[in-house]
């Protein structure tokens, strides 16, 4: 075992990779001074500034720069330094990286990943806190990942270097500090594998990056009160493992889905979807959902508290499962 | 016309010229039959500078077209039956029926793919061009955009970072003087592309596109700067799209050219008249090359009638594996 936070999970796979293969290569605004969070601190000094390459606020461009070198040979990581700011970017991911593989009959690969990081909680405001991943998993052609933890941070995000489609990487800017054992004999998270986090017998909770750790802190509470949830971490959304959360169903006959992404339109609908299509007989509740209001993140302190869904909310929504 | 070229180079401008042509006049009636489906943007009159241009480049140099791309595909290398096959939706396609008119892509001959959405080539053929110098080879990247693309913010990030990291890439502006049914007066105060990048210090050169050999020497002095190592140039060709933004469009935003005032401006007429002037063409070569283009238009059509449509489902080729 040994003890990492995820940002130092992200920082060693990326030296990894670097390291492995002279493809792979860097690019994205301030990543030679580390960035905000300082998730490429330190890998200029190794590898240069070639390698590690900072780039005006040009978010479309940089994206653009990355597909062209992805379909010429490299195997180009961008970070787009907030997911607020894959707004500027999007023809590039939704009209040329996600379709360049299709409309050219096989022809072209573009083999890149773009790590962004979403997640309030910091008073960041309304234009640096959104949970944006629901947009990027309605492209057919993009991979879409979300780990919460810093084993899967490095797991995945290795995967998703190795993997010869456009992957984009949904870090969570208030797990980066987060501080974990992590076992170094593990087996390797792989794209497509949800993750049984917590095994219960009573309401299976399907939880997205930071509301996994709540739905964690909330299976305590509930335990105490003989409730036994099981939580369930996708971590990849697409392509989304439906089988293992349909196996937790089919043995608890409850569903609750949690994120902390406005409710309305958020990824949990599809899961919801898929789930009440395949298993609708098997379901002993209407399945509950847990995310954030149809509002803009507001800013200050109070607001953005009440704001956030956290362990009260997945609380609440298992046992409304429970009574129904 | 500029000074001479040698014959067999004429020639071979000429042939590519006279595919394009003809390429294009046979998919403008099939379009009208409804034997090739879809949005079809013709480069009829432009042909000069797909053909100027490609000529020097190798397989390994990355070429990026537009939606109107026909001519760069075809002046890369693209065969025509496996081009007009991808126009009509057939499994022979250039893309297998996947792609269509604006998705060409042939990447055995470097032709990296065409876009649909104006001005959203122009980074990612940085990034071949970034590709090449840092896997350690020579290679250019050549990116086609018309005067409509110059207006949108994602040229300026491109122009910015191409000077910046002197990316061995160079700007093909088809100035045709119409984004859509706009003149380009409607669209902004700045009458040259060359101008709008002046300040970036990227070497910029603003020539008759319809004069294919004067296309030819001004990118044959910018391709060999960026293969050297010298950095990005933008070229802007001022030419003229003689058909309407797309195929059915009714143009009543602008008058048609007069035939006489075409006649001078036909990058193929100009060329032909240059040859015989020069003494390396003659009237029978003229008649041959036209009818040869039009024999391998004829092939092509009917190879790709031959091929058949592509059976659903399409799902296979969403990922990579």
């Amino acid at each position: 075992m040994t003890e990492t936070t995820y940002l130092g999970a992200i920082t060693a796979t990326l030296a990894g990779a670097l390291r492995a293969d002279d493809r792979v290569l860097v690019l994205g605004e301030d990543v030679v001074e580390g960035g905000p969070w300082g998730a490429t601190a330190g890998l200029a000094e190794e590898f240069g500034e070639d390698r590690i390459r900072n780039t005006p606020i040009s978010e479309a461009a940089i994206c653009g720069i990355a597909i062209g070198a992805a379909q010429s040979g490299m195997r180009p990581i961008v970070e787009i330094m907030f997911v607020d700011f894959v707004t500027l970017a999007l023809d590039q991911l939704v009209n040329q990286a996600a379709k360049a593989h299709f409309m050219s009959g096989g022809q072209l690969r573009v083999p890149m990943v773009v790590r962004t990081q979403g997640g309030a909680g910091q008073r960041g405001g309304a234009q640096h806190s959104q949970s944006l991943e629901a947009w990027l998993t309605h492209v057919p052609g993009l991979k879409v990942v979300m780990p919460s933890t810093p084993a899967d941070a490095a797991d995945l995000l290795a995967a998703a270097i190795a993997d010869d489609n456009p992957v984009v990487f949904v870090e969570n800017k208030t797990l980066y500090f987060r501080r974990e054992e992590v076992d170094v004999h593990r087996e390797s998270g792989a794209i497509g594998r949800a993750r049984i986090v917590r095994p219960g017998r009573d309401v299976t909770v399907v939880a997205l990056s930071r509301l996994v750790h709540d739905a964690v802190a909330a299976a305590g509470s509930l335990a105490d009160q003989g409730v036994e949830i099981e939580v369930i971490d996708p971590r990849t959304l697409v392509p989304l493992d439906v089988d293992t959360i349909l196996e937790s169903v089919s043995r608890t006959h409850r569903l609750v889905v949690a994120h902390e992404a406005v409710e309305h339109g958020g990824f949990g609908a599809e899961i919801v979807a898929r789930v009440q299509a395949a298993a609708f007989d098997e379901l002993d509740a209407p399945i509950g959902r847990v995310g954030a209001p149809f509002a803009p993140i507001p800013f200050s302190p109070p607001l953005e508290d009440a704001y956030l869904p956290g362990p009260d909310e997945v609380r609440a929504a298992v046992l409304a499962a429970i009574a129904a | 016309m500029t000074d001479a070229l040698g014959g067999a180079t004429g020639l071979e401008l000429l042939r590519t010229m006279w595919r394009i042509r003809i390429f294009e006049e046979r998919v403008g009636e099939l379009a009208r039959a409804n034997e090739v489906h879809g949005l079809i943007h013709l480069s009829i009159g432009q042909e000069g500078v797909a053909a100027g241009v490609c000529s020097q480049l190798r397989d390994d140099d990355a070429v990026y077209g537009n939606h109107r791309a026909h001519g760069h595909a075809i002046a890369k290398g693209a065969p025509l039956p496996a081009v007009m096959a991808e126009l009509m939706g057939r499994v022979d396609g250039l893309c297998r029926g996947l792609g269509g008119s604006m998705h060409l892509v042939d990447a055995g001959h470097g032709f990296l793919g065409a876009t649909g959405v104006v001005g959203g080539n122009v980074p990612l053929a940085l990034g071949s061009a970034l590709a090449g110098r840092m896997l350690g080879g020579d290679q250019v990247a050549v990116v086609f955009f018309g005067d409509g693309a110059v207006q949108g913010g994602i040229f300026v990030e491109s122009v910015n970072i191409a000077t910046l990291w002197e990316l061995p890439v160079i700007l093909v502006c088809e100035n045709n003087g119409f984004a859509e049914f706009t003149p380009r007066s409607a669209h902004t105060n700045v009458e040259r592309v060359s101008d709008v990048v002046a300040p970036y210090g990227i070497e910029r050169e603003t020539v008759d596109g319809n004069d294919v050999v004067a296309v030819r020497d001004a990118f044959a002095h910018v391709l060999s700067s960026a293969r050297a190592g010298a950095g990005p140039a933008l070229l802007e060709c001022l030419t003229v799209r003689l058909r309407g933004h797309y195929e059915g469009d009714p143009q009543r935003y602008r008058e048609a050219l007069a035939a006489e005032e075409w006649q001078q401006l036909d990058p193929i007429l100009r060329l032909q008249r240059c040859g015989v002037e020069a003494g390396w063409l003659d009237e029978n070569t003229v008649v041959a090359l036209e009818q040869g283009a039009r024999d391998e238009v004829d092939e092509a059509v009917r190879l790709a009638r031959e091929s058949p449509f592509p059976s659903p489902p399409s799902t296979d080729l969403v990922y990579a594996t």
